[in-house]
């Protein structure tokens, strides 16, 4: 089985998020890049179902420019075959959709993960996307993926509870916790995702729908009023009749 | 051409974050000056719907459809595009749920249309052009966005607009079929289980959330988080290493790489405040945190404070909360 995760390179969680001076970009200076969180999960998944099958391919997908390298080298570290990075920044979510879609028509695979969303855009979008692109379904977000034959079993979370969803090959799925516990990169797989290929493909012409004008941070607290603790009660006359919230 | 507002209902009620997506809509709606429609996914009763008129909806649209009381991707994508092409809607509303941005994403590319998701605030319309503030670094930024072309998608952000009421003003509801037919149905869930809800109230709906951290020590102690939540009508929710650990379920977990709340009031027990939960929890409207240590960094980021031990503070605050009750 052919399994396609598509992966985003982003700020590591830590990161203070600051922004250049005319608050148009991201400032990148001294900040950690590190692959999105919810897409270990998908990596890690599509690698144990390889496994379990005993034969077949898992291709990492990252659109990015030539400072991803470190962390899609990273994802082949972590037991991925091979790699493809389209040469672009990724503009927006519909334009990496479309960058997908047109890997995975080419490269005809059977399964397609990615995280819930990226922890920088938060768009949440790319998988809906990518699923229509290809009219094939979108299960998103999954916390279980199964597998039996062409057939998978899926877990997709729901506001208070999750649905059980079958569905067959080819699809999408985006992922999330609980799926399994990411994978970290060992010796043996540093060494070998060296020579693991690595291909580089320019973007196809399609234009973004959406553009970011400015950044903003969210305006600062005034302050914490402090309540001692043995008044504690107070508080709760503070909410109603202060602040108004209950 | 209207402006279209999908409204999530469940057990007949139409969701508190679908008032807020109507009252959003119907106020874009007077900007561009038209009106807004709605289309009614889920369980929904002719009466409530009408009554999203307070909401400023004019018609609401409603396929009686039986299977649609659970959610199917194929077929709410297909009925909301058809609610769409017949209204000739421009303009198209969700929740930023999972069904809004499941459907929204895949009705963007149906319907040629730009979207943005995480929306906090109306639009900004002036010499032609559509920007939207959103969420982005997972609550850590916001992004001013503009979306280009002739059909754009919004899904807003829960509790970042004010739900109008406009006492007794009614929306005229429509019967209307998106002829659907059982391959749009192919994606329907096998089952559905839902949580236990004992009487509690969702997280993500949740206008009051009462967290705990590792300062809680043990699951066996969740009981004094969950007695202040239940005296408040608030939802219970926890920090990562709390779900890492299994004490409480992922479900609950509250941070960059669990969810985002923006609820009126959000108190923190026994969280430290690492920048990842913070991302989290930032754009709730009052933030109140317990810790036994001052200088635990969650303090600089809420707006009323209690140092002290929350296993002798919580009991107080649930009877003060009995009190005022």
């Amino acid at each position: 089985m052919k399994f396609l995760v598509c992966i985003s390179n982003v700020p590591d969680t830590t990161t203070k998020i600051t922004f250049t001076p005319d608050n148009k970009e991201f400032n990148k200076a001294g900040v950690q890049f590190v692959i999105n969180p919810w897409d270990e999960y998908a990596l890690t998944r599509a690698i144990e179902l390889k496994e379990a099958q005993g034969a077949g391919t898992v291709t990492v997908l990252n659109v990015g420019e030539a400072d991803t390298e470190p962390n899609i080298r990273k994802a082949l570290a972590i037991g991925a075959d091979d790699a493809i990075r389209i040469n672009a920044h990724p503009k927006d979510a519909f334009f990496v959709a479309k960058q997908i879609a047109s890997v995975a028509k080419e490269g005809g695979y059977d399964v397609i993960l990615m995280g819930k969303e990226s922890i920088d855009y938060n768009g949440f979008q790319v998988h809906g996307m990518v699923g229509e692109l290809l009219s094939i379904p979108t299960v998103a977000p999954a916390m279980k993926l199964d597998m039996s034959g062409n057939t998978a079993t899926l877990e997709r979370e729901i506001e208070g509870g999750k649905e059980i969803v079958e569905v067959n090959t080819p699809f999408v799925a985006s992922c999330q916790q609980p799926m399994c516990e990411p994978r970290i990169p060992n010796m043996r797989g540093i060494m070998t995702a060296r020579t693991k290929p690595l291909k580089v493909v320019e973007p196809t012409t399609d234009a973004p729908r959406t553009e970011v004008e400015t950044f903003a941070l969210p305006p600062a607290k005034q302050g914490v009023k402090l309540i001692p603790a043995e008044n504690a009660g107070e508080l709760i006359k503070l909410l109603r009749n202060e602040a108004k919230v209950i | 051409m209207s402006v279209l507002v999908v409204v999530e209902c469940d057990g007949g009620e139409v969701k508190k974050s679908s008032l807020e997506v109507a009252s959003y809509g119907s106020q874009v709606a007077q900007m561009l000056g038209t009106t807004a429609t709605a289309v009614a996914v889920g369980e929904a009763t002719e009466a409530n719907l009408a009554k999203l008129g307070e909401q400023g909806i004019t018609k609401v649209l409603y396929d009686s459809e039986p299977r649609l009381k659970e959610f199917v991707n194929g077929a709410y994508t297909k009925l909301i595009a058809t609610a769409a092409q017949k209204e000739d809607s421009k303009l198209i509303v969700l929740a930023n749920s999972n069904i809004g941005a499941a459907v929204g994403s895949r009705l963007s590319i149906r319907l040629e249309a730009s979207l943005a998701t995480n929306v906090v605030a109306l639009p900004q319309t002036e010499g032609g052009s559509f920007v939207v503030k959103r969420g982005v670094f997972s609550g850590k930024a916001f992004a001013d966005v503009m979306l280009e072309g002739d059909r754009k998608i919004i899904a807003v952000k829960k509790n970042s607009i004010e739900a109008l009421h406009e006492e007794g003003k009614t929306a005229q509801v429509e019967s209307f079929s998106a002829q659907l037919t059982d391959a749009d149905f192919a994606d329907a869930p096998k089952e559905v289980v839902m949580q236990d809800q004992a009487g509690g109230v969702l997280l993500p709906e949740a206008d009051l959330v009462v967290s705990g951290g590792r300062g809680m020590k043990g699951p066996e102690n969740w009981n004094l988080i969950e007695d202040l939540a239940k005296a408040l009508g608030a939802a219970t929710a926890c920090s990562k290493p709390v779900s890492d650990v299994d004490w409480r379920p992922h479900h609950e977990h509250v941070g960059q790489t669990g969810i985002t709340v923006s609820p009126n009031l959000y108190i923190a027990c026994g969280i430290s405040g690492a920048i990842q939960h913070l991302a989290g929890v930032n754009s709730s409207k009052v933030i109140v945190v317990i810790n036994k240590d001052p200088e635990a960094p969650f303090f600089k980021a809420a707006d009323y404070g209690i140092v002290g031990d929350v296993f002798d503070v919580l009991p107080k605050l649930t009877q003060a909360v009995k009190e005022l009750n």
